[in-house]
C-alpha cells in the first residue's frame, strides 16, 4: 500500500487533488468504494436515500449501468444524483448498450457534468436481463472503451482521430476477475487493459482469498501494481439462499466450499452474522496483501451493512474527505449538478 | 463483474436457454492448432498472392467466388463470420468473433469455472480455447497484443485479399503496448474506398 510517487502513471492527476478517489489512492491511503444500483423508476431521490448510509464511509460509489442488463436510470444520470448528494460517483458505463459514437459521447459528457472517476467495462450480455430480445451492440470491448477514453484523455483526440477541444479528465477504472477461466491468463488481461489505459481496477468477489493472492503476485511480477491501483471486491453473503444463487448462478464467483461450511454449519438465524464476518475478514486478509490499495465494498440491495463491513474491516470512518479534498466546493467541476453541492460529504 | 454480482436468480432458469441463434456462439475449432499454424504458414503473402489479390478485386464475379470459398472454409472450421479483419494467428486460431460479445481482447469476467460460456453455459468459452491452443504451442504472447476496435465497413469482405494487399497490418500492436502507450487509430486509409464501395459480395 506504499503511494508510489508515479500514480496515475499519466501525471493527470487534478492538481488541487480534489477527487476522493483519486487524491486516496494517490495518497496511497487505503480507498474505499462501494455500489448502488440506480433505481428502477423516476425517483430523484432514491440514489440520495441509498447514499446516505454509505456518507462518511467511503471514498467513492460506483453507479451501475443497467446492471445485469436489467433496465434502470442510467450511470450517468444516477452519477449525477450522487454528486448532488454530496458523495463521488464512479460512473460504470459498459459497451453492451452503446456503440463507439454513444460511447465517446456519454463519456465527454460525464466529465463536462463533474464525474470525476469512469469505470469501463463490456457489460453483460442482454440475454439474462429484463429484455432478453434486446440487441445487444458490443461494437468495441472493454479494453477498446479503456484505450479510447485514454486516448481521449491524453491524447486530445476521439478515436477517429479528431481533436478535442478541451480534453476530458476523468480517472479511468477497469474491472477484472481473478478468478474465472483461463486464470493463468488473467493478469496478463489486466496487463493489456493497463496498456490501453487503467488508472484503477476493482475485481469481482473475492472469496478465495488464496487464489486472488495468486493472482497478485502475478500482478506484481508484471508491475501492474505500480501503474493500476488494485481495489478488491468483497460482498457478505447475507443468507443460505444467497450463497445457493451465488455458487450456481452468478457467473465468474467462486465460493470455496471452506466458507459455505461456515455459513451452513451454524444456526441458521446467525447466518448473516457469520457471512459479515467473513466478508470483514477478506476485507483484512486482502489489505494485507502487498499491491492492494482498498476495497470495493458490493451489497446489492442492502447498501446500509457497508458501513458495518468497513468498520470491521478496521478502517475508520472518513470523518472528513482527504485533507485536500475538503475545498468547500467540493469534488471539483460539478457545478451543472442538480440539486447543487448542498448535501457535501462530511 | 459487480454488474454480475446483482445476477437474478432467474439467470440459469433452463426455459430461458432456448433462442438468440442469430447471436455469436462459441467455436471451437475442430482443427488441431499445430496444424492451423502451419497452414498460416502457406498464406503468408507473397508477390503470387499479391497479384492473386489485385486480380481479384479488379473482377467482381471472381472475388465474389473466392470469398464464397474463404466463407464456406472458415465458416467449416472456425466458425467465421466474416469480419474481413481476421485475428486467428494471434487468438490460437479460436475465431474471437464466435464471442457472444464479440471481444477481441481476451475472456469476459463471466466465464464459468469449468471454462463455459457465461451466454451459453452449454458450450465452451472461445477464449478459454484459445488460451489452451495457444498455450499448447507458446504462443501465449500472442494473446497479450492489443486488439484495435473493427471496422465494421469490412464485413463480408475476404480477409484473405485484405491481408494479402497489406491491409491487415495494423488489427493488433505490435507489442503488449505496455512500454509506450500505443495508438488505437489504424493508419488511414487502410482499406482504399473503391474497395469498400464494391458492394457486399
Amino acid at each position: 500500500m506504499t503511494g508510489a510517487p508515479g500514480w496515475p502513471p499519466n501525471g493527470s492527476a487534478d492538481p488541487a487533488g480534489r477527487p476522493v478517489l483519486r487524491s486516496r489512492l494517490a495518497a496511497g491511503e487505503v480507498a474505499v468504494t462501494a455500489e448502488i444500483g440506480p433505481p428502477r423508476g423516476a425517483d430523484p431521490d432514491a440514489i440520495g436515500r441509498k447514499l446516505e448510509p454509505l456518507r462518511g464511509w467511503v471514498d467513492a460509489v460506483n453507479v451501475t449501468d443497467n446492471q445485469s442488463a436489467f433496465v434502470r436510470m442510467s450511470s450517468w444520470g444516477g452519477s449525477l444524483l450522487a454528486l448532488a448528494a454530496g458523495v463521488e460517483p464512479v460512473m460504470q458505463l459498459t459497451c453492451r448498450d452503446r456503440n463507439r459514437i454513444a460511447l465517446q459521447s456519454d463519456l465527454l459528457s460525464a466529465s463536462a457534468l463533474g464525474i470525476p472517476n469512469v469505470l469501463l467495462m463490456t457489460g453483460d450480455h442482454p440475454r439474462f436481463g429484463d429484455h432478453p430480445g434486446a440487441q445487444p451492440v458490443f461494437d468495441i470491448d472493454s479494453t477498446q472503451l479503456l484505450w479510447t477514453a485514454r486516448t481521449m484523455r491524453d491524447e486530445g483526440r476521439l478515436m477517429s482521430g479528431r481533436r478535442l477541444d478541451p480534453p476530458p479528465s476523468w480517472l479511468i477504472g477497469a474491472v477484472e476477475n481473478p478468478f474465472a477461466p483461463p486464470t493463468r491468463f488473467r493478469a496478463a488481461r489486466l496487463g493489456k487493459k493497463v496498456a490501453a489505459g487503467a488508472e484503477f481496477v476493482q475485481t469481482q468477489y473475492v472469496f478465495d482469498v488464496a487464489a486472488f493472492a495468486q493472482w497478485m503476485a502475478e500482478i506484481r511480477d508484471l508491475g501492474l501494481d505500480q501503474r493500476c491501483r488494485v481495489l478488491a471486491g468483497i460482498g457478505p453473503i447475507r443468507s443460505l439462499r444467497a450463497l445457493q444463487h451465488m455458487r450456481a448462478n452468478v457467473p465468474g464467483v467462486y465460493v470455496p466450499d471452506e466458507i459455505a461450511r461456515r455459513l451452513t454449519g451454524g444456526p441458521a438465524d446467525r447466518v448473516a452474522d457469520e457471512g459479515l464476518r467473513i466478508c470483514a475478514e477478506i476485507a483484512q486478509q486482502v489489505l494485507a496483501i502487498p499491491g492492494v490499495s482498498g476495497i470495493h465494498v458490493m451489497v446489492p440491495g442492502a447498501e446500509q451493512v457497508v458501513p458495518e463491513i468497513v468498520r470491521a474491516a478496521g478502517i475508520p470512518r472518513r470523518q472528513e474527505p482527504p485533507p485536500t479534498a475538503a475545498a468547500p466546493d467540493g469534488s471539483g467541476r460539478a457545478t451543472g449538478a442538480p440539486g447543487g453541492r448542498s448535501g457535501r460529504a462530511h | 463483474m459487480t454488474n454480475a454480482g446483482n445476477a437474478p436468480a432467474a439467470r440459469r432458469r433452463p426455459g430461458r436457454r432456448a433462442s438468440a441463434a442469430a447471436w455469436p456462439r462459441p467455436r471451437r475449432p475442430w482443427l488441431p492448432p499445430g496444424l492451423t499454424y502451419r497452414v498460416q504458414g502457406l498464406l503468408v503473402p507473397n508477390r503470387f498472392y499479391h497479384w492473386l489479390a489485385r486480380r481479384l478485386e479488379a473482377f467482381p464475379a471472381a472475388y465474389w467466388l473466392f470469398t464464397a470459398g474463404e466463407k464456406t472454409a472458415k465458416s467449416a472450421i472456425f466458425g467465421c463470420r466474416m469480419c474481413g479483419q481476421c485475428a486467428l494467428p494471434v487468438t490460437g486460431y479460436a475465431c474471437p468473433q464466435t464471442c457472444p460479445k464479440q471481444l477481441r481482447n481476451g475472456p469476459c469476467g463471466g466465464v464459468g469455472m469449468d471454462g463455459s460460456c457465461e451466454v451459453y453455459p452449454d458450450v465452451r468459452c472461445v477464449w478459454v480455447a484459445a488460451y489452451e491452443r495457444a498455450e499448447r504451442h507458446g504462443r501465449t504472447a500472442d494473446l497479450r497484443l492489443l486488439q484495435r476496435p473493427l471496422d465494421h465497413r469490412r464485413w463480408g469482405r475476404s480477409s484473405w485479399v485484405n491481408y494479402w494487399q497489406g491491409r491487415d497490418g495494423e488489427l493488433w500492436t505490435a507489442n503488449d503496448g505496455l512500454a509506450a502507450a500505443p495508438e488505437i487509430s489504424r493508419p488511414v486509409p487502410s482499406v482504399p474506398a473503391a474497395s469498400l464501395a464494391a458492394g457486399e459480395p
